[in-house]
């Protein structure tokens, strides 16, 4: 039997083996060496997390350094690892997506230039990852935390030639780098007052930090705290205003968009405030913010969803929304059910990303769905998983997503805390925007009338056979041409993510929620409701989802599923007119609120206008044309003054010296 | 502790070898000056690894020790030590002999020997500046070093180098003059002593450590470059060769941040403590100011150049914070700059010598013809934008931790460099790597070769390593630092 230990550091480094052998000897080893090795070391950490697994619920937690990183100051950096029962389900999800993903883009990537490079990448992100997750101390929670950021930039740049994915992951890695300002702050504060940067030893402090004030601010420490690790939550979990890079993110392959974007590094902001509930449960006014911050992103970036026609941009505007709900529970101090939608959403979420993906193959690299429909006949695994994680983003009663959802709404229901109110309207309304959006978009592409194929649609469909299909994101299907269901590779890790998307809610809210799993790893204070009342009411899984059947948010997402198959199936005349009467509304979502376009203006055209003006005005301007070089023309302008008094002509310095000793001799006369 | 001095052959191997090289004299025995050259950077770098090995980490006292009477009439000595502060920084310096002298391996055509022996000379002088104990033996090496610079800017720069040289000369030269003054006051007032250790246990009255202060503050200021001094910086980059680029960025910046620790804060430490609000200041200036400024930019190494600065910027904040995380990681981040910058400074040299332009705009696609090439320039530049498990990501923690202890908002400002230093890294980088080919001359570039792979790949190991472990590096310096921080706590009045 393996030491544990040694199995512990097995999960994070066999996809770091499997990375280093894809990225530096991709050559060498080949396309198919390079997904083998890769597939092979994600595979082994899975096993190791089903093992690990195991051993925690039979009672063995582990909390201890791998090796010292630094000493400074007298606070000790090391590495090392947390194993409990939330770091052992993110290692399962973790490994379990990344692996499906991984033998997915067998088949996604096939004709691929940069094959080695991408499975690398995606290695690269799963060791990253683990290593975040697996953390016991925030020195290295934020490694990882960049590190996932870092491959996130590589990944949504992958295609490096095509300019919006270039622009996208620049933008994407300096939002994020906006959060991690404000986590590395709140980090800085509990090194500086907790005097380590060791969970464990922090948490013991919490108590301590709760009743002391800032220096200099004057403010609330816990307060600070919170909301600046908050901060660098929002920009990862992409919550408004941090938001705005997610959208662009899908211009990269969509394995990554099902990996990165949605399943796994997305929600490392709520892994992380769940971590922290010892110091979150500490702040009532952090909560709120977190809160009211959840909250709007959910309904508000799921009204964006509504007018997509990217299928990729659909799904991404889903996710913000689902974060939402996420954070929203974290707000209202129901972290299990954060993690618990978490785990769910990842599921799902992954499965509808890699739907898409499927539809993408089938449609040649067509992303319209406008341009699409009628497509069950053709691909019928792809229809069928995605109805299925369609049914479960909804939140329908039996699948996984109405558990973790239900659960989420009934916490904020339950919850005292300021801006409970305002969030419970947003989460109630959020469910018929999620089921409006999904099925608008799941009716377009799946049913009604075919609109590929046609020359109108494809300009560029006669090319797509003689182009590298990897680097042009507009091709389509050739007139007369039909879509086929993708091989076997791609539908597989359908099948197998559709099966936890159906049955992982049902199976897993006992023990996640109202059990003991999270007894000593979530701490939720005594003044807070969180998910007791839920608890008191709780009587099974199948009751809850009978009792879903009579409650408001399943009728408004019936509503929203109704409303979409009338509106895009049977009357599309009626979007159209609204759409031209409510022109300002419409153009406020096209626009997405114009946060994009403030933050280009504002930011971005105010950084380099202020960089010009310090530049031409200061550097230039003051410091070297008026300091630097002005100080050498004076000096030359000295020197040639001086030099005219030296002409050569002993009559003037003869005259001078008379001149010199009569004022001398004035002075010496008069001195008395 | 052996009787080999150590020290002396670390000074002495480079300068002795690089006269050798001299005398190789014309180009057409360059090949034999190129092997000789690199020859004694290799000599020169083993002499300093049993300074490493041998380095006793529980003393706070200077090792390693030579004295020997040099102008007895004024009591100057020839009196080398070093201690955990400066011991690394011999090391760095006989590295990047090294890897300069394989950076100017093929490019320099002309004067191969005088171009050779300039560096290995630079370097044994510099290697006297971190060791010398003997105020006078200081400020000898330390303008000595001047020279070797001036020329490679002043022979080997670009179309503008005469203007600057000059300007780099000038600077400089204006602050060690200030230097000088104050070096003569305290032999005069420690009763003939120029024993900087005996500065340190001087008593001074307020109003002279102030104005020392501040004439220290000018000459150390200057080389760091500390704003509004450093306009020299970008100039004497974008005119200097590559390896005069390295050299400067590596090693003579730190000459600068080296003296604050050696001179300023131990001599005067009231008026350290009384005017540390200005260095703050200014650093912060550094970090903030200088970022932006280096966003604009569109040559790519006055870019590095301002980024430099920037970085420099986090240095000298973290030694005015006085706290261990601080000043820690300021001489950190001084070693990692050396690594971080003079890869950028190659980086950019590979692509100066394949297509002749500085400019930013006259790249683009830069990936499709050099995907090695890319990678390295990647890690660098990540590096470069302060990426944990990079070198570039352990100083700007330390410090910004230690900020945070000292004062919130000072943190606060401090850590905005992580959100502008990625912005003028990566926003080059993806201006010059990424996208499509741009023009002709992008696509007819050949990737880096074997040598030019040899000192990136060099690098690229030890700006990971030192992320992913740099234990070893604090280890050294603890003692010594905690020591340096006692004294200072300790008025002098």
């Amino acid at each position: 039997m393996m030491d544990m230990q040694t199995l512990y550091l097995l999960v994070p480094l066999a996809p770091l083996a499997g990375a280093i052998l894809a990225g530096l000897f991709g050559k060498t080893i080949g396309r198919t060496g390079s997904h083998i090795v890769t597939i092979l070391g994600v595979a082994v950490a899975l096993l190791a997390s089903l093992v690990i697994y195991q051993d925690v619920q039979a009672g063995n937690t582990f909390d201890g350094p791998v090796y010292t990183w630094l000493v400074a100051g007298g606070i000790s950096f090391e590495v090392g690892f947390l194993i409990d029962s939330l770091t052992v389900m993110m290692m399962l999800v973790v490994t379990f997506v990344s692996l499906m993903v991984h033998i997915y883009t067998v088949g996604y990537m096939s004709e691929d230039p940069g094959y080695q490079r991408f499975f690398s990448y995606i290695s690269l992100f799963t060791f990253s990852m683990l290593m975040l997750v697996m953390a016991n101390n925030f020195m290295q929670l934020f490694f990882g935390w960049e590190a996932v950021g870092l491959v996130s930039y590589l990944l949504i740049g992958f295609w490096y030639d095509r300019p919006t994915a270039i622009y996208a992951n620049l933008k994407a890695f300096l939002v994020n780098r906006v959060g991690d300002f404000g986590f590395l702050l709140g980090i800085g504060l509990i090194a500086a007052y907790a005097g380590s940067v060791n969970y464990a030893e922090v948490f013991a402090k919490a108590g301590e930090l709760a009743t002391q004030e800032m220096a200099v601010t004057g403010w609330s420490l816990i307060t600070a705290i919170c909301i600046c690790l908050f901060v660098g939550a929002m920009g990862k979990s992409a919550q408004i205003p941090l938001h705005v890079w997610l959208p662009d993110s899908m211009e990269g392959p969509t394995p990554i968009s099902a990996l990165i974007h949605a399943a796994t590094m997305v929600t490392a902001g709520i892994f992380m405030v769940a971590r922290m509930s010892p110091l979150f449960e500490l702040s009532d006014t952090a909560l709120s913010f977190v809160l009211v911050i959840g909250a709007t992103t959910a309904l508000f970036m799921g009204f964006l969803g509504i007018v997509q026609d990217d299928i990729k941009r659909v799904v991404a505007y889903s996710t913000l929304s689902q974060l939402g709900y996420m954070t929203v529970a974290l707000g209202v101090s129901a972290y299990s059910a954060a993690v618990f939608h978490l785990m769910t959403h990842a599921f799902f979420k992954a499965l509808l990303f890699l739907a898409a993906g499927s539809v993408i193959i089938g449609m040649h690299h067509e992303q319209n769905i406008r341009k699409m429909g009628g497509l069950w006949k053709h691909m019928p695994i792809t229809w069928i998983t995605s109805l299925l994680g369609s049914l479960a983003l909804i939140g329908f009663p039996f699948f996984s997503g109405f558990y973790s959802k239900d659960s989420i709404i009934e916490a904020v229901h339950a919850s005292t805390i300021p801006g409970a109110g305002y969030a419970l309207v947003c989460v109630l309304l959020g469910v018929f925007v999620t089921a409006f959006y999904s099925f608008r978009m799941y009716f377009l592409v799946f049913h009604g009338k075919e609109n590929f194929g046609s020359a109108d649609s494809t300009p560029h469909g006669a090319a797509h056979e003689e182009e590298d299909h990897g680097h042009d994101p507009h091709h389509g299907l050739a007139p007369g041409e039909k879509p086929h269901e993708s091989p076997w590779v791609v539908t597989l890790p359908l099948v197998l993510l559709a099966i936890p998307s159906v049955v992982i809610g049902f199976i897993t809210i006992e023990p996640m929620l109202f059990g003991d799993w999270f007894t000593g790893v979530i701490f939720v204070a005594d003044n807070h409701v969180g998910l007791k009342e839920l608890a008191a009411s709780f009587h099974g899984a199948a009751g809850m989802a009978m009792h879903g059947l009579q409650t408001a948010p399943f009728w408004l997402a019936i509503s929203g599923v109704v409303l979409a198959w009338f509106f895009y199936l049977v009357r599309p005349g009626i979007p159209v007119a609204i759409q031209r009467t409510f022109k300002p509304i419409h153009s406020l979502l096209e626009n997405k609120y114009f946060f994009d376009r403030f933050n280009e203006i504002v930011f971005s055209g105010g950084a380099r206008l202020l960089g010009k003006g310090l530049w031409k005005f200061g550097d230039q301007g003051l410091i070297d044309g008026i300091a630097v070089n002005g100080t050498a023309r004076l000096v030359a302008w000295i020197a040639q003054m001086s030099r005219l008094f030296q002409t050569g002509h002993l009559y003037q310095y003869a005259f001078t010296m008379i001149i010199g000793v009569f004022v001398l001799l004035t002075f010496w006369f008069n001195r008395g | 502790m052996t009787d080999i001095p150590l020290l002396s052959l670390a000074i002495w191997v480079p300068i002795i070898g690089g006269l050798l090289v001299l005398a190789t004299g014309s180009d057409r025995n360059a090949p034999l000056a190129r092997m000789l050259a690199f020859a004694v950077a290799v000599a020169g770098f083993v002499v300093t690894l049993p300074l490493y090995t041998g380095f006793d980490t529980t003393t706070s006292a200077m090792q390693f020790v030579e004295v020997s009477s040099w102008i007895p009439r004024f009591n100057i000595n020839y009196h080398l030590g070093v201690d955990g502060i400066s011991v690394l920084f011999l090391l760095l310096n006989a590295f990047i002999t090294i890897i300069v002298v394989l950076a100017g391996w093929k490019v320099i055509e002309n004067k191969v020997a005088q171009y050779m022996a300039a560096f290995l000379i630079m370097s044994g002088l510099m290697n006297g500046i971190f060791s010398a104990l003997d105020g006078v033996l200081f400020y000898v090496f330390f303008e000595a070093s001047l020279i070797p610079m001036y020329l490679i800017i002043g022979v080997w720069g670009g179309p503008n180098r005469v203007y600057a040289a000059i300007k780099f000369f000038l600077y400089t030269l204006l602050g060690s003059l200030l230097m000088l003054i104050v070096l003569l006051y305290l032999f005069m007032q420690s009763g003939g002593s120029f024993y900087i250790l005996d500065w340190h246990q001087l008593p001074l009255p307020i109003e002279p450590q102030i104005l020392i202060f501040l004439a220290f503050l000018v000459a150390f200021g200057v080389k760091v470059p500390m704003w509004p001094v450093h306009t020299w910086l970008p100039d004497a980059h974008v005119e200097a060769p590559t390896g005069g680029s390295v050299v400067l960025a590596a090693i003579a910046l730190k000459l600068g941040a080296y003296g604050f620790l050696r001179f300023s804060m131990p001599i005067v430490p009231d008026a350290a403590h009384e005017l540390s609000w200005l260095v703050i200041s200014l650093s912060l200036i550094a970090v903030v100011y200088i970022s932006f400024v280096a966003l604009v930019q569109v040559d790519m190494k006055k870019l590095v150049a301002y980024s430099s600065i920037s970085h420099m910027g986090f240095v000298t904040l973290g030694f005015f914070i006085f706290n261990p995380l601080g000043v820690e990681g300021a001489i950190v981040q001084m070693i990692s700059h050396g690594f971080v910058s003079a890869a950028m400074f190659l980086c950019i040299g590979v692509l100066y010598d394949r297509v002749h332009s500085r400019q930013i705009a006259d790249y683009g696609g830069v990936v499709h013809t050099m995907p090695k090439f890319a990678a390295f320039f990647m890690l660098f530049a990540m590096a470069n934008s302060g990426l944990p498990a990079t070198s570039g990501f352990v100083g700007e923690f330390m410090v910004v931790l230690g900020a945070v202890k000292y004062n919130f908002w000072i943190g606060f400002i401090a850590a905005t460099s992580l959100i502008l230093s990625a912005a003028y890294s990566l926003w080059m980088y993806k201006r010059v790597v990424f996208g499509k080919v741009a023009n002709k001359q992008v696509a007819e570039l050949h990737d880096i070769n074997a040598r030019e792979f040899a000192f990136l790949g060099i690098l690229a190991v030890c700006v990971l390593a030192m992320g992913l472990y740099p234990f070893p590096f604090t280890e050294v310096m603890h003692t010594s630092v905690n020591e340096l921080l006692r004294h200072v706590a300790v008025s002098k009045l």
